[in-house]
């Protein structure tokens, strides 16, 4: 191979300037972060789903997707019983009565993992009744 | 047998065509259209503009509905204007086939109420490209704003001007808001949806709820019962542009 030298050190230098995100963050202690997650203000203690083994987590938009369709495509309006109350499907009216402080609870996950559900350019949320 | 491109080409073709002619022939069949006599359920109104007409002024319904869904209000802006049920200030503009001359004095001159017609043949259902507007089986021609794209060929299509677009956040025009219910945002469309929610607790419509004069009947056509099958039956009914085959659900007593 004829210019081993300089084609190492060229792909060595583009690999770091195109990595300049993941090691920069790295450097920065930015690298990784803790979720800090405010437990519902109203005292409640259960989800409308187990929250065990990150099932809440990963499953909470498709719940959501699912009561949309129910509500609206499907016309029906059914009850979800946790503990022992019935709450109706609703984004505003059932998850953001128990998790009312959006900031703290919606967005300390989805801000920092970039993620921005345009739901709440209609649905209300707690803080602009 | 012979096997050279044109050959395939040609089988290829016919082939595409078997597979797909029955779906296409289907999809433009199926806009849900009605056929009276089915028994179930079929949502009607019936406006009696001898009472609403004598009110020139009142506006009990719209207030009412645009307080229930959040609806923005322009201040008569009529680029931005979202209409849910509102009075057209000229007979002949709504009923334009409706030559009679001259007509009585109780309607001539006098603002008409019109909303959504719920038609049992909607042709802003065929248009839409997504499915957010849809006829469900008790007749409601609802909306679904989180398929809506803004491609606003359902306002084009229907030919009552029943669909309001949201050509600028809705947000701030919203002067008292119900948190039940989501406003819409920039991009979609809108129009009454005869209070599927409302009626889904056993509530009349909102307008009809607030109509102060008993100008308003809301029910189901289908039973002979009900009080818009009672007025069918016995009064004089006109409906909007009937000429046109869409079959409004919204019946006027004039
Ligand atoms: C009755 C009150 C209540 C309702 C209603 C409710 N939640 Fe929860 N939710 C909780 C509680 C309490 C927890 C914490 C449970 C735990 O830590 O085991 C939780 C946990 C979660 C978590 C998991 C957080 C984590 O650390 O993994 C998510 C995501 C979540 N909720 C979203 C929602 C969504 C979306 C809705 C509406 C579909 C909703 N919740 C409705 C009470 C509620
Ligand atoms: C434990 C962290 C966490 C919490 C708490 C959380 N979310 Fe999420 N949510 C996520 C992540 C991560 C995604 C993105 C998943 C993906 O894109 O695959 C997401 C996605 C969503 C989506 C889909 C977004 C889209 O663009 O399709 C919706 C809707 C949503 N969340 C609603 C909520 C609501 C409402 C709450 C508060 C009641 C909430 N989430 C709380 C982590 C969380
Ligand atoms: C363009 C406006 C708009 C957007 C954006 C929107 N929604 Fe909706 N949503 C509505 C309207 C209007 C209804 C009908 C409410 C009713 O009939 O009670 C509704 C109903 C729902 C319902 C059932 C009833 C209720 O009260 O919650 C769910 C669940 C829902 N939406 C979830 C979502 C989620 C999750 C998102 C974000 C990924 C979202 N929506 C984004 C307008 C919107």
């Amino acid at each position: 191979m004829y210019d081993a030298g300089k084609i190492v050190l060229g792909l060595a230098v583009f690999v770091g300037v195109s990595a300049f995100p993941i090691w920069y963050n790295i450097a920065a202690g930015k690298g990784a972060y803790a979720v800090q997650l405010e437990p519902p203000p109203n005292g409640t203690k259960q989800c409308v789903a187990e929250t065990a083994n990150g099932y809440m987590r990963a499953e909470h938009m498709h719940i959501l997707d699912e009561w949309r369709n129910m509500v609206v495509r499907d016309g029906k309006r059914p009850k979800v019983t946790v503990d022992g109350v019935h709450y109706d499907y609703s984004l505003s009216k059932t998850c953001m009565n128990c998790h009312s402080n959006k900031e703290k609870f919606c967005d300390s996950c989805h801000t920092p993992a970039g993620v921005a559900p345009a739901c709440w350019d209609c649905h209300v949320a707690p803080e602009d009744k | 047998m012979r096997h050279d491109r044109r050959a395939f080409l040609g089988n290829a073709a016919a082939g595409a065509m078997v597979v797909t002619s029955g779906a296409a022939l289907t999809s433009c069949a199926d806009t849900g259209h009605y056929e009276p006599g089915k028994g179930g359920t079929r949502w009607a109104m019936v406006v009696d503009l001898r009472k609403c007409a004598e009110h020139e002024d009142c506006r009990a319904c719209t207030q009412a509905c645009h307080k229930t869904h959040n609806v923005p209000d322009f201040e008569g802006d009529p680029l931005h204007e979202i209409k849910w049920i509102w009075k057209e200030p000229k007979f002949d503009h709504v009923f334009p086939s409706f030559e009679n001359h001259p007509l009585p004095a109780h309607i001539r001159k006098k603002p008409v109420l019109v909303l959504c017609n719920h038609c049992d043949n909607p042709p802003c259902v065929r248009v839409c490209p997504t499915k957010a507007t849809w006829r469900r089986e008790d007749g409601i021609v609802m909306m679904d704003w989180h398929r809506c794209i803004g491609c606003r060929y359902c306002v084009v299509a229907c030919p009552y001007g029943s669909r309001s677009f949201n050509w600028v956040n809705p947000r701030p025009y919203v002067k008292e808001m119900t948190p039940d219910f989501p406003t819409r945002m920039k991009g979609v469309v809108e129009k009454c949806t005869l209070c599927e929610k409302r009626l889904s607790q056993n509530l009349l419509p909102a307008c009809v709820e607030a109509c102060p004069h008993g100008a308003l009947a809301f029910g189901n056509l289908e039973d002979p019962n009900s009080e818009v099958a009672k007025i069918v039956a016995t009064e004089f009914t006109i409906r909007r542009k009937p000429d046109l085959g869409t079959e409004p659900e919204v019946y006027y007593v004039v």
